[in-house]
């Protein structure tokens, strides 16, 4: 598949919008201004984007606890996103969520979820509905490998199958499930091949490649969009951070981090982009500065943004 | 129109449903059995003749992605009625329930509402045993943001279904196996039953009973044995245990006096115990006597027939607890 100059430039910017926001997150929160746990994505940026970048506005994501990427990758507004996190009332849950809890449901940002694998049975919900309204659109799903050890993963792929739902499910491999590797999680090489046993095409790529990330979920999202039914994506990548913001990481063998460093996706592509002339040193700084203001500028309105009064607590129990 | 043969219970539910889904096509029934066997117990019959297999969706034996798959799509748009069968069943969905849809209208703001009803028997008295037995409401009443309701009889049951239905909020109906078949004159015409608001079956001074689900019929045999007794008893039927209409038992035990909860859950835990300690900081003043609750003692329901009359609530023993209360 060739794609196209603008198409490249988009995946780039949308990756480094990402790495900017979770970076300066990533300091903000060891500054002890962000409440609650905060999970980062640094390392799995190409999964995010080469998924998201197929998806129009009004197809539904649902994303794991580990979700900013997935959600900025998807559209969401980085000022109400940030100011969720730090807890705010101009937070788009009116600082209610924070991180782990987030959702954006005007971009299509259905839900991050603090419980392992329990997107994946709501993925079912709307894609439910995706179909029942006679809709084209899709529902996709990310979840790690440790998901695929809960009932939710195979209730959800098994009933997507037999109601023969649009949904994508995208396994973000990253070699450790909160702190344990994937080879206790597991005993099998590839996650993907569970997916013919429920009567689904599934496919194993290097997730730190957002251009063959794109071309597989081209095909997923014409053959979601096709109603056949549900499309498993395995993406091989690494968190370069801990399980959360603050973990030691002392499960984590002496080098590994450093090899993964070598195959970040944010850098291996710019350096592709570069040595295919796509874009040079001056118009990636430029891509780069206007991702600081814009989070630079989410910081801001963050920090202006009042506490919720307490009466919130109360508001909205029903609907 | 009007329904002048008695209605059962089962149909007086299923009318409900059927009356939504005609008015709204974003209303659909799905679960185990519910579509072309017509639900394990007859409730979904004919359903999937009328409306087809779009929106009567059976589904795999998988109680939480049927609970969760209600979720996203009420979060999307519909308004899904699931079947989840025996309550005891729920205990693979209690996720879905307490941390996703009890949850979701809350946490994101408001940003989405998530209208769905799950409908879950009891079926205490059938000796069906230990998993097929049990009475959880207790459980999801204390989840805020989730709708409990208990209907009692036909009319009330069809009223519920409706206005479960028609509401912005996820409900939980909790249906009893042993009331199916009582049969009841239909009011004519579309109506609801509102949810939140208790019922007050018979007037009476001397002491109010507050019934719970299935508990109302037990209640109503208490009731005309205390008559005969010369007790004249108030009798409220609670419908909905989230939320508690407790303005209606503050009135009555302002009235009374006295006051007895019964349920077949169990007594420790149960609705009776929020019910008795919201009684006593509220109107403590009013009351001569302890609040009283006649309920299952704390151990598990048996299939043995015996053993399981022994465990279940019913009028003897509520007409003995009210006797120790007036007398």
């Amino acid at each position: 598949m060739k794609l196209n100059k603008d198409l490249k430039i988009d995946l780039y910017k949308r990756m480094v919008r990402i790495r900017t926001f979770e970076d300066n997150t990533t300091t903000i929160f060891a500054g002890g201004e962000m409440p609650g746990f905060l999970h980062l994505s640094q390392g799995e940026e190409a999964v995010a984007v080469g998924t998201c970048a197929n998806l129009e506005l009004e197809d539904a994501i649902f994303t794991t606890h580990r979700g900013h990427g997935c959600i900025i990758a998807k559209g969401a507004d980085l000022k109400p996103m940030m100011a969720e996190l730090f807890g705010r009332i101009d937070g788009c849950c009116k600082g209610r969520a924070g991180s782990m809890h987030f959702a954006d449901v005007k971009t299509g940002c259905m839900g991050s979820n603090g419980v392992v694998g329990e997107g994946m049975r709501l993925a079912i919900g709307t894609a439910f509905a995706q179909k029942y309204k006679k809709t084209k659109n899709v529902t996709a799903v990310y979840f790690g490998e440790g998901a695929t050890g809960t009932g939710a993963f195979h209730e959800s792929f098994n009933m997507a199958a037999t109601l023969n739902l649009p949904v994508i499910f995208v396994c973000s491999i990253n070699l450790y499930a909160q702190m344990t590797h994937k080879s206790v999680h597991i005993a099998i090489e590839n996650v993907a091949d569970r997916a013919p046993s429920y009567g689904a095409p599934g496919v194993t790529i290097d997730g730190n490649d957002v251009e063959l990330v794109y071309e597989e979920a081209v095909k997923a999202v014409k053959h979601t969009r096709a109603g056949k039914g549900p499309y498993l994506i395995e993406c091989k990548t690494y968190r370069h951070h801990g399980h959360f913001e603050g973990d030691p990481c002392n499960y984590r063998p002496e080098g590994e981090l450093e090899e993964w460093l070598k195959k970040d996706p944010v850098v291996l592509y710019e350096k592709k982009l570069k040595k295919e002339g796509v874009l040079d040193d001056k118009q990636i700084k430029a891509l780069k500065d206007a991702a600081q203001k814009e989070v630079d500028e989410a910081v801001e309105l963050a920090r202006k943004s009042p506490q919720p009064e307490v009466e919130e607590l109360y508001r909205g129990i029903f609907a | 129109m009007s329904e002048k043969k008695p209605v059962n219970f089962q149909w007086a539910i299923n009318h409900g449903i059927a009356e939504e889904m005609r008015r709204d096509p974003n209303v659909f029934i799905v679960g185990e059995d519910v579509g072309k066997p017509g639900g394990p117990f007859g409730v979904t019959r004919g359903i999937i003749k009328e409306f087809g297999p779009e929106r009567a969706v059976d589904t795999p034996i998988s109680e939480g992605a049927i609970v969760g798959l209600c979720c996203g799509a009420a979060a999307a748009g519909l308004r899904p009625v699931a079947e989840i069968m025996f309550m005891n069943f729920i205990t693979l969905a209690v996720e879905e329930f307490y941390n996703q849809a009890s949850k979701m209208h809350w946490m994101f703001g408001g940003q989405v509402k998530v209208p769905m009803v799950v409908r879950a028997m009891t079926a205490g008295g059938f000796g069906a045993g230990p998993h097929h037995s049990s009475s959880l409401e207790g459980w999801f009443a204390s989840m805020p943001g989730l709708k409990v309701v208990m209907p009692s009889n036909p009319v009330n049951a069809k009223g519920l279904m409706k206005a479960a239905i028609r509401d912005d909020n996820p409900v939980l109906y909790v249906e009893p196996l042993a009331s199916y078949k009582l049969k009841m004159e239909m009011p004519e015409g579309d109506y609801i039953t509102p949810i939140g608001k208790a019922e007050v079956v018979k007037e009476g001074s001397d002491v109010s009973i507050v019934s719970i689900g299935r508990m109302r019929l037990e209640s109503e045999k208490a009731v005309a044995k205390l008559t005969e007794e010369g007790i004249n008893a108030e009798l409220i039927d609670l419908l909905t245990v989230n939320p508690l209409d407790m303005e209606t038992i503050y009135e009555s035990v302002k009235k009374t006096n006295r006051l007895v909860i019964i349920h077949e859950a169990k007594k420790v835990m149960g609705v009776g115990a929020e019910v008795a300690a919201a009684v006593q900081e509220e109107v403590f003043d009013w009351l001569d006597a302890p609040v009283a609750r006649v309920a299952a003692p704390f151990t598990h329901i048996a299939f043995q027939p015996q053993l399981e009359k022994h465990y279940l609530p019913d009028a003897e023993k509520l007409v003995a607890k009210v006797k120790e209360l007036v007398g």
